[in-house]
Order: structure tokens, then C-alpha cells, then sequence
């Protein structure tokens, strides 16, 4: 059988939802046998691939570059999954949301900075005037609330996919921690 | 001539269950007697019902509009469906307005772990809301010695002003504005601080189901409510 191609993406969000996914511990190979990891921050592809059968991502859709990955992510993926509060909700990130972009800018980088004054123009993507979850921009396959989502709730939903089930998560995830 | 007993047994059905009701009896307080659960927020026992939050609507077999249970008086002969895939769709909607209406970040709230409205949405299936949020900053409020009121949190249920007015006696909360423009206020908007009937007793932020009244010092997940109504019913009920 062909192992299942599976990919992990990090947007806005503080990576708590990888550092949930290594927590899956030695079961994670278990799973290891049965897919192929190809695109992750924990390898080091560069490029997204095609054909991918699982996504999970982490994070909400704060800058031009979120906007431009989430697309291209979602047309390569079959089963596109929003993992955690940040991807489901906005979360944390998108407390920014209550403010003015401009003032956030200058509250971080001018009334608090000590040096090099002013919002970095170069190098960097640029903030979108607000944070959104994915499915405001994108269809996403199955919500996984949670900040983050426990391990074990990651491998059942893991387990489940690679079962060809889609999980039903009623009843074992929520908002929040 | 015996007196004659005004008391009064009514039978109905709720989703399709015979039950009994007493005089006066909500068909909340009915369903809940027969273990049959209608999910609710504003509603507090011991506190009059305000049909504020609208999660406990029911359908009432011959009544073209749906009737919030906890303050709709059971008749004999109803026929309630409290249970319906339409009314669970309206539930979730409500549950989705609410977070979409203020700031509610369980990631970053106190209350996160003994938040209603939480595990509402758990219980409910609500695991992303469809509509866009609002991101309306509200104030916070922490003027008080002991408590804060963070009103992005408040879900507008009313059960501060209804304990602080019918078991405190106090009347501080009350409410202010209309519609989607409603704020609870303390005394006449002043701060909850400068207040002159507030009495420091807490009970409104026992009675909050979210983190918008929490004591102050609180960190994430950290606020805990005592159940302290039920035993305060049941002194009264004794006379003391």
C-alpha cells in the first residue's frame, strides 16, 4: 500500500501545535510507518509538493505571504485540516484585530522600541490590516479546536485519517486549553 | 365544606415523554425534573428566568413561534419538542453570534476550564463559527478592590444584575443600551470601584458563566466559581 503523503504547515501561530504533534511520543512510529512526511518545519523540504493527502496547519492567516501559501496549500492538498485555535478562530493572533493595524505597528516598533524606530518594510511580509481563521479564506476538510490540541487528540485524528474515517471530534476537543 | 385545593397537576409531552408538571412550573424546570436536558446560559436556579440567551427555545405543538422553556409555563396538554435537528441548528447559531459579538480567546482567559460558554460550544458541536467575528473592543473595568469586569467577555446573560438585585438586594448591574449595543453597567455607569451600593459580596462574579466578572490575580484557567446559590436557596427554605 502506499503511504499516505502527509505535510504540516506553520502560519501565524506560536508552534505549541507542533510541539503537541511531538508529543504523540512513541506512537508517532507507529504513524511514521504508515506515511511520508513531505513538507514540514521538522524537514527540510523547500517546496510544497503536489499531491498531497493530509495537511495540517497551524496558525491563522495574518500576512501576504499566509494568504499566498494557504492557497497554494489548499489546491495541493486532498484533506485539508485546521489544526488548533489560531487556524480555527484566529485566536491569540487575531486579538491584534480589536486595534488599528498602523497603531500596533507603531506600539511595537515606535512607542517600545529603543532602537532602529519603525515597522520593518524589507525582508519581511507584510501584515494584513486583520487576521482571519482559514475557512474565511479557504474550505478546510475538519476543524480541530484546541490551544493546543492535546497529543492524543493529534493522533486520533492522524489514526482516523489514515483509517479513512474522518473523525468525529464532538465530544473530545474544544476551544482553548 | 373541605377547602378546596387549587393545586393542580398538568400533563404534557416533552419529545414525545409523558410528564407532570405542578402549578407554576417552567417547562425547563419540567424537563430538567425528567432528565431531559435543554441547554441554556442566562438561566440561573434560584434566579428569575429573563429568556435573555434564547438557547432553552422550544417548539410548542399549535404555537407558530418558538418559546424560550424557562420561562414559559408548562399547560396542560402541550406537546414540546425540545429536541429537533432545526433547534439544535438554532442553538449552535446562537453559540456562534455569541463569540463572534466580543472577545471571547479561551486560549487567554481566565475562565478557560469553567466557562459555560465553552463547553456550550463543545456540547453544542460548535467547532468554528461560520460568521465573522466583530472584533469590537469593549472596555475593561477594573477599578474594584477585588474583582474585574472585562466586558469583551460578557455574553449579556444578566445574571449579575438579577442576583445582585434579587439576593444581594443591592441592584448595582444593571443595563445600559439596546440591542447589539447593550453593556451591563455598575450604578449609573460610574466605576465599578466608585460604586456606593455595590457591597463587595461577590455574588456576581459567582454567578458570571464566562470570564467577564473573575477575581483579580486570576491567570489563565485559573478562576473557579463557588455553587454557592443552591445552598443560600435551601437556608432560605429552612427559615434562616
Amino acid at each position: 500500500m502506499d503511504k499516505a503523503r502527509i505535510a504540516t504547515l506553520w502560519l501565524d501561530g506560536c508552534s505549541g501545535c507542533h510541539m503537541s504533534l511531538l508529543d504523540i511520543d512513541e506512537r508517532l512510529l507507529d504513524i511514521a510507518s504508515a506515511i511520508e512526511l513531505v513538507f514540514s518545519p521538522l524537514v527540510d523540504n523547500k517546496e510544497f509538493p503536489e499531491n498531497v493527502d493530509l495537511t495540517l496547519v497551524e496558525g491563522a492567516l495574518a500576512n501576504e505571504e499566509d494568504i499566498e501559501k494557504i492557497k497554494m496549500v489548499r489546491a495541493r492538498t486532498k484533506l485539508l485540516v485546521a489544526l488548533g485555535d489560531c487556524a480555527v478562530t484566529g485566536n491569540v493572533p487575531a486579538m491584534r484585530n480589536n486595534f488599528v493595524l498602523a497603531d500596533v505597528l507603531h506600539r511595537g516598533y515606535v512607542d517600545n522600541a529603543t532602537a532602529n524606530c519603525g515597522p520593518p518594510v524589507h525582508e519581511v511580509p507584510q501584515l494584513e490590516p486583520k487576521v482571519i481563521p482559514l475557512h474565511e479564506l479557504v474550505a478546510v476538510d475538519l476543524f480541530v479546536p484546541g490551544c493546543p490540541p492535546s497529543a492524543d487528540l493529534i493522533f486520533f485524528v492522524l489514526s482516523e485519517v489514515l483509517a479513512g474515517r474522518i473523525p468525529d471530534l464532538s465530544t473530545r476537543s474544544h476551544f482553548g486549553n | 365544606m373541605p377547602e378546596i385545593s387549587h393545586y393542580q397537576v398538568k400533563t404534557l409531552t416533552i419529545d414525545g415523554k409523558e410528564v407532570c408538571a405542578s402549578e407554576h412550573q417552567t417547562i425547563l424546570e419540567v424537563a430538567r425534573e425528567n432528565n431531559i436536558d435543554i441547554p441554556t446560559l442566562c438561566y440561573f436556579n434560584g434566579l428569575n428566568g429573563v429568556g435573555a440567551c434564547r438557547l432553552c427555545l422550544v417548539e410548542v405543538k399549535g404555537n407558530n413561534k418558538l418559546l424560550p422553556a424557562c420561562v414559559t409555563q408548562a399547560q396542560e396538554g402541550m406537546e414540546v419538542t425540545a429536541h429537533s435537528p432545526q433547534l439544535h441548528e438554532y442553538r449552535k447559531l446562537i453559540i456562534e453570534l455569541l463569540l463572534t459579538e466580543r472577545s471571547h480567546v479561551c486560549a487567554v482567559c481566565v475562565s478557560s476550564g469553567h466557562c459555560e460558554l465553552q463547553s456550550l460550544a463543545q456540547k453544542l458541536g460548535v467547532n468554528h463559527v461560520t460568521l465573522p467575528y466583530l472584533h469590537e473592543q469593549c472596555k475593561a473595568d477594573g477599578s474594584h478592590r477585588h474583582f474585574v469586569a472585562d466586558h469583551n467577555r460578557c455574553v449579556l446573560c444578566t445574571r449579575c444584575m438579577r442576583v445582585c438585585d434579587e439576593i444581594e438586594g443591592a441592584h448595582t448591574w444593571d443595563i445600559t443600551g439596546r440591542g447589539i449595543r447593550s453593556r451591563m453597567i455598575t450604578d449609573m455607569g460610574e466605576p465599578w470601584g466608585d460604586s456606593e451600593t455595590c457591597t463587595n459580596c461577590g455574588k456576581c462574579v459567582s454567578v458570571c458563566p464566562v470570564g467577564a466578572l473573575v477575581e483579580k490575580g486570576k491567570a489563565v484557567a485559573e478562576m473557579t466559581k463557588p455553587n454557592f446559590l443552591p445552598y443560600l436557596i435551601q437556608m432560605r427554605g429552612k427559615g434562616q
